[in-house]
């Protein structure tokens, strides 16, 4: 049985990363749903966050070969943890001035912004889940999509999970590392859910 | 302050490398400029890239601890290492290719011999790098070297721009380790596991333990005797751990899977305690993935790589470690034992199925070629097989009693990789007799290297096993595609005798079982390559073989 997974992945910030790891996943025959890849507080650091729809023991194999890659910090297989898995969407809008109005109520709902604003359309901004921007999509079918634009998820886990390490590797010489590592992030953080 | 060519250079000679093979070209000019003011470094100029990268890999594989390099120029000479780079890559070989590249400025515009070698290879490289600036070059061949040579190892290639070979710069070879967060050393074995293992040696009734070729890269073949001996365990192994375990010993089963001894077939579908060490469980050791080990209690897989476990076969128990360390802190834990009745059984196995051919047809059997070849060397050669029966043959019908002098290409089943390997082998082990084995078809893709071979006076004994046609691919037909022999047929093939006075190379050829001993002595004595060609049954086939698609214990074996 396939499903979405989530992988949370760190990698060195250098070039060709990105083609590595897409490569890999292709080359074991997984299919990526969403990628999503940007700095971190350390700029030697990258974290790609990517969304890959396989079996559980493919989603194994697939977060190992990954991890073999040189340039993979840590991988993390963060699906069915408590996380926060967020995309943003920009869509314009047709909107004449006359229909406006019902537009931005939905808008309003969905805590989206208007960001951009012209004679005959919006662009609109919405953030939060995957389910939320599919919902929202849905409903501004009907009143004419120009154009749509999604970024991909970008999730961390809630609170101070432990994350499935499944490279928990010990530095030459030192003792295996048997404290779970701990993550960053605020518990009970509850923005875009809607 | 030193150019990047000798930037390189010197830190080749850091690395403990005194063998490089390759090939000039535009864009690694600047290397060649320098490598003759560096005694140290004896090149070897192969006739084609490929060939490089199999000599290179040869090299590697047949001194445990060294790292093979090759040299190849940019665009068409460095896509010619593909097929080498991935043969290494699926057996693990540790390999530093160094491929010229156009200048960093003329990067991405489609310059004469260009072309994206980092991309092109990234699928079968352990990692790879593009220098970017002079003052990395140093740090980066301590990296590849450190990368290609530890962990599980495997080729690293490094794409070196033209201008940076020709920039000045320092030359500070890092003194410190390299240590990358992104590459951690290999995990300690864990104790409860080994634990649980000697508990799960202690309680089985038919224990077996399969070697691969980890056993091997770890130097791990006295550890893995020690368990065997003291719990008096059958050891069986994949093609690629040929050697790990003598096969004279006792407790010795035979190479397991496809082509592997009905014996060995047996006593893993048997087991009720399979121990895995340093093997990747492939489609050609298991046959149909469900006939593998069926009466599997607790399978055990002890591998370097994480991603090997699971991957093909799931585990009861698994460890992540080099094979020597495990094995070594298992042995503290097993005790002593004998299972006589499971002994008893594997003896009775071994006298129903021995590995046997048949000579009805009068004419000359592979079997007896190489049975004279170890008849006159015993354990003390190194012996290369190319792909195909020839492969398989090799494997079975010589008495490996020491690790590492069985070297072929079991992943990738590369054609044409035994001859250029040979050569490898031969310059990293000068002492030892060298036989290449290989078939007509094999020898003739990478046959240029009779050049080198005759250039530098490699001594190698190359035993050709010419059956005329593409044998296996022949034999597949014959027995699993409705008997339709399509494009296998190679009687036209040089005459190998010609070809070897052409090139300057001492060649014999015969069909006769009585001569195959004068010729092999002939070959031996000759200080310098020796072409030997054996005109074989032509329908002599590979015995014992799992149909396709069919299961361990369905072995075909000679009638």
């Amino acid at each position: 049985m396939t499903q979405s997974r989530l992988l949370s992945v760190l990698v060195d910030n250098k070039p060709g990363v990105l083609q590595r790891v897409a490569s890999m996943i292709r080359r074991r025959g997984f299919n990526i749903d969403s990628l999503s890849v940007g700095p971190t507080d350390d700029d030697t650091i990258s974290r790609m966050t990517i969304t890959v729809h396989v079996g559980r023991q493919q989603a194994e194999q697939a977060t190992k070969q990954l991890a073999k890659l040189i340039d993979v910090i840590t991988i993390d297989d963060i699906t069915g943890l408590r996380n926060v898995a967020h995309e943003l969407v920009l869509i314009r809008m047709q909107a004449p001035p006359g229909e406006r109005t019902e537009l931005l109520n939905l808008v309003g709902i969905f805590r989206g912004r208007i960001v951009d604003v012209a004679a005959s359309s919006v662009i609109i901004e919405v953030t939060g889940s995957a389910e939320k921007i599919d919902n929202f999509i849905e409903l501004m079918r009907p009143y004419g999509i120009k154009e749509l634009a999604r970024s991909g998820v970008v999730a961390l886990v809630r609170g101070d999970q432990a994350r499935i390490r499944l490279m928990d590797f010990a530095i030459d010489g030192d003792e295996p590392q048997t404290e779970p590592a701990r993550l960053q992030g605020v518990a009970g953080d509850t923005t875009g859910t809607v | 302050m030193l150019t990047g060519a000798q930037v390189a250079l010197e830190s080749l000679i850091r690395e403990g490398v005194d063998t490089i093979f390759g090939y000039p070209g535009g864009a690694n000019l600047w290397l060649y400029r320098y490598l003759p003011d560096y005694p140290a470094l004896h090149h070897v100029l192969v006739r084609h890239e490929q060939g490089g990268a199999h000599a290179a890999d040869g090299y590697a594989r047949s001194k445990r601890g060294s790292v093979g390099v090759v040299f190849a120029t940019s665009g068409p000479g460095a896509l010619n290492l593909v097929t080498g780079l991935a043969t290494a890559y699926m057996d693990s070989v540790p390999v530093v290719a160094i491929t010229g590249q156009v200048p960093s400025t003329a990067i991405g515009t489609d310059s004469f011999q260009e072309s994206d070698v980092i991309g092109s290879t990234m699928s079968v490289v352990k990692h790879s790098y593009l220098i970017t600036r002079a003052e990395d070059i140093a740090p980066t061949i301590k990296e590849a070297f450190h990368i290609a040579r530890t962990g599980r190892p495997g080729p690293v290639l490094i794409d070196f721009p033209k201008d940076l070979q020709a920039a000045v710069t320092a030359f500070n070879y890092p003194d410190a380790p390299v240590r990358r967060r992104s590459y951690p050393a290999p995990p300690r074995p864990d104790p409860a596991k080994l634990r649980h293992i000697a508990e799960l040696i202690k309680g089985a009734k038919r224990p077996v333990i399969l070697a691969g070729r980890g056993v091997l890269i770890a130097r791990a073949e006295e550890e893995l005797a020690e368990l065997a001996h003291q719990a008096h365990i059958p050891v069986g192994w994949t093609l690629l751990g040929t050697g790990a375990f003598p096969v004279t010993d006792p407790l010795a089963l035979q190479m397991v899977g496809f082509m592997g001894a009905g014996y060995t077939n047996k006593a893993v579908c048997e087991a009720d305690v399979l121990i895995m060490v340093g093997m990747r469980c492939d489609d050609r050791v298991t046959t149909r993935l469900d006939s593998f080990a069926p009466r599997v209690e607790h399978l055990v897989h002890i591998d370097i790589d994480p991603a090997e476990i699971g991957k093909n076969v799931i585990p009861h128990v698994s460890v992540v470690a080099d094979a020597k360390v495990a094995l070594r802190e298992l042995n503290l834990l097993v005790e002593p034992k004998r299972e006589h009745q499971w002994l008893t059984q594997v003896d009775q196995w071994k006298e129903e199925h021995p590995v046997r051919f048949t000579t009805h047809t009068g004419l000359l059997q592979p079997q007896q070629v190489l049975e004279a070849m170890y008849a006159r060397c015993e354990d003390e050669a190194i012996v290369l097989a190319d792909v195909g029966q020839n492969q398989i043959w090799a494997a079975l019908w010589f008495n490996y009693s020491k690790p590492g002098l069985f070297l072929n290409s079991g992943g990738t089943g590369t054609m044409g990789y035994a001859f250029p390997a040979s050569m490898g082998a031969k310059l990293a082990n000068p002492g030892k007799t060298v036989f290449c084995v290989t078939g007509e078809g094999g020898f003739v893709m990478n046959m240029q290297e009779m050049a080198t071979m005759v250039e530098n006076n490699i001594d190698v004994n190359v035993i050709i096993l010419n059956n005329s046609s593409l044998g296996m691919v022949r034999q597949f037909q014959d027995d699993f595609y409705d008997g339709v022999r399509s494009a296998v047929d190679l009687t036209f093939t040089p005459d190998f005798v010609k070809l070897g006075d052409a090139f300057g190379m001492k060649a014999m050829s015969t069909d006769r079982l009585e001569d195959v001993g004068r010729l092999l002595d002939e070959a031996m004595a000759h200080k310098g390559p020796v072409l030997l060609n054996f005109n074989i049954d032509p329908n002599a086939n590979v015995y014992p073989i799992v149909p396709l698609g069919m299961g361990m214990l369905d072995f075909v074996e000679a009638s």
